[in-house]
């Protein structure tokens, strides 16, 4: 068997959309400077997508390609452009950065410097590519030993204990069906529906989405028992099972 | 191919040393070739337990330096047959061992010797990992304390995650815990932690609990492994251990507090 010197892979990236307006590239230009200079380091080697769709008139070519140079002298990367897939412009086939399906996008937050009009022509709006698919779950089927971590982009089930001194930490939820003795963070990416489940609360500390408890409180509640805990109103909430 | 079984702890002054001179005497007692090397490079203490301190000419970096052979190495224990040790350097420090010098010298005792009991330092660092890399069987000796208890957990997980098993992928480390140092007297009345805690912390199989014995350092200071000792309960306990290991079945014994009087009323137990 070869050895590949590559591999292929998919990935989803956030990007940034720039949605045309209007036909007057240079006042979308100047604007789009005006806005940069304001947060610089937000845009700063930026990869960014051109979006037509909701450009009434129909835009030239050379008047694309010239916008494609204009944004890179910004120090915007252009890797992509979409439209409306009803409405594609004549040229569709001869551009030269690839054309992008359409998808939904949301207004992004933009951090603002001062709170300046910045004009109607440039709206500018984050596109998440795809869905997040769910991560698998990572399932342990040894005791994790004190000064062992352990991580799952995804729910994070042991079938043994936690030892204390050890870590454990998920995207998604975190089942032990043993002694959970150290540390135990849930939802460690923001989720805040993620929950801990475990035979015998005994941890040194629990965190769902950045919000924990440690030791001495549990023991006040829970300890020693079957347990779960919940995150409720930025609280933990801990419940025997 | 031999067994390689290492005798670690993580922490220090546990037990390590006079657990594998013990074990390593029971197995040899057994008709069992046996050889055990001590990994704790510039604190040379097995020597000693074996009494074989005056003997010592080459050592453990020697070999691996190759300045000496295997056989100018090791020393034939004077009491028991089938009985070799492989001493540590003690001018020399952990730095000195290799895993390509340590993989030569043991798969040269391989062809040789039926089981080498590798003498763990303290510690997680160079020396304890050098120690468990190759390791076939743990024996990891607990004292009943929570510090002790702890440590162990940790070099457990190391047992399993840097080991040559574990980076290749192989069945993983036999693990057996050897509770050294009980005291049942301080047990019953709630200062040591009980087998069963110690168990149900590490969750990992009972070898033998070696009761807190007189007979032990006295052993140690005449350079006899206490295992020699036939009328101490500690030398009948590690018996049962070594017993335990090479498959058979014996009961726990001296777990019970035995003698009433003394300790009870000194402790106020």
């Amino acid at each position: 068997m070869t050895d590949l010197g590559f591999q292929l892979k998919g990935s989803v990236v956030t990007t940034i959309l720039l949605e045309i307006q209007t036909l007057s590239l240079e006042s979308i230009v100047a604007q789009l400077r005006e806005k940069i200079e304001q947060v610089p380091h937000f845009f700063n080697q930026a990869p960014i997508i051109i979006d037509l769709s909701k450009l009434k008139q129909d835009l030239p070519l050379d008047a694309f390609d010239t916008l494609i140079i204009s944004l890179a002298d910004l120090g915007l990367g252009v890797i992509g452009w979409r439209c409306d897939q009803e409405n594609k412009p004549v040229w569709f086939s001869q551009a030269k950065i690839p054309m992008l399906p359409a998808s939904k996008a949301r207004p992004i937050l933009v951090p603002e410097a001062t709170p300046k009009d910045t004009g109607p022509d440039v709206v500018v709006k984050t596109v998440v590519e795809e869905r997040l698919v769910p991560q698998a779950t990572k399932v342990i089927t040894k005791p994790i030993r004190s000064g062992q971590q352990v991580y799952a982009e995804g729910d994070l089930i042991i079938l043994t204990q936690v030892s204390a001194g050890a870590e454990v930490l998920a995207d998604g939820n975190i089942h032990v069906y043993g002694a959970l003795r150290g540390r135990a963070l849930a939802g460690v990416k923001g989720d805040t529906q993620a929950r801990i489940f475990c035979k015998s609360l005994e941890a040194e500390l629990v965190s769902i989405a950045g919000n924990f408890m440690l030791s001495d409180a549990l023991r006040k509640i829970i300890w020693k028992e079957p347990a779960q805990v919940v995150l409720i109103d930025d609280s933990l909430d801990i419940t025997p099972l | 191919m031999a067994k390689i079984i290492v005798v670690t702890s993580g922490k220090g002054g546990v037990g390590k040393t006079t657990s594998s001179a013990a074990i390593g005497t029971g197995i040899a007692l057994k008709g069992h070739k046996t050889v055990i090397i001590d990994f704790d490079v510039g604190l040379r203490n097995l020597d000693l337990i074996m009494g074989c301190e005056r003997r010592v000419v080459y050592d453990f970096v020697n070999v691996i330096n190759k300045e000496a052979t295997l056989s100018q190495a090791l020393i034939k224990d004077k009491r028991t047959k089938d009985l070799f040790i492989l001493p540590a350097s003690q001018t020399r420090d952990k730095d000195a061992l290799t895993i390509e010098g340590v993989q030569a010298v043991l798969d040269e005792l391989s062809e040789e010797f039926e089981y080498i009991i590798c003498d763990s330092p303290a510690g997680i660092e160079k020396g304890a990992q050098m120690a468990l890399y190759f390791a076939d069987a743990a024996i990891v000796v607990t004292n009943p304390e929570v510090s002790s208890v702890r440590d162990s957990d940790r070099i457990l997980g190391i047992l399993q995650s840097k080991s040559r098993r574990a980076e290749e992928g192989k069945e993983p480390i036999e693990e057996h815990l050897l509770l050294t140092r009980y005291h049942p007297e301080r047990v019953a009345i709630g200062e040591m932690l009980s087998v069963t805690d110690v168990e149900d912390i590490l969750a990992i199989p009972l070898l033998g609990v070696i009761p807190e014995s007189e007979a032990v350092l006295k052993a140690s200071n005449q350079g006899t492994p206490v295992i020699l000792d036939q009328e101490s309960e500690a030398g009948l306990a590690y018996t049962d251990a070594v017993d335990r290991l090479m498959g058979e079945e014996r009961p726990l014994r001296f777990l019970d507090v035995q003698k009433k009087g003394f300790f009870k009323r000194l402790l106020g137990g």
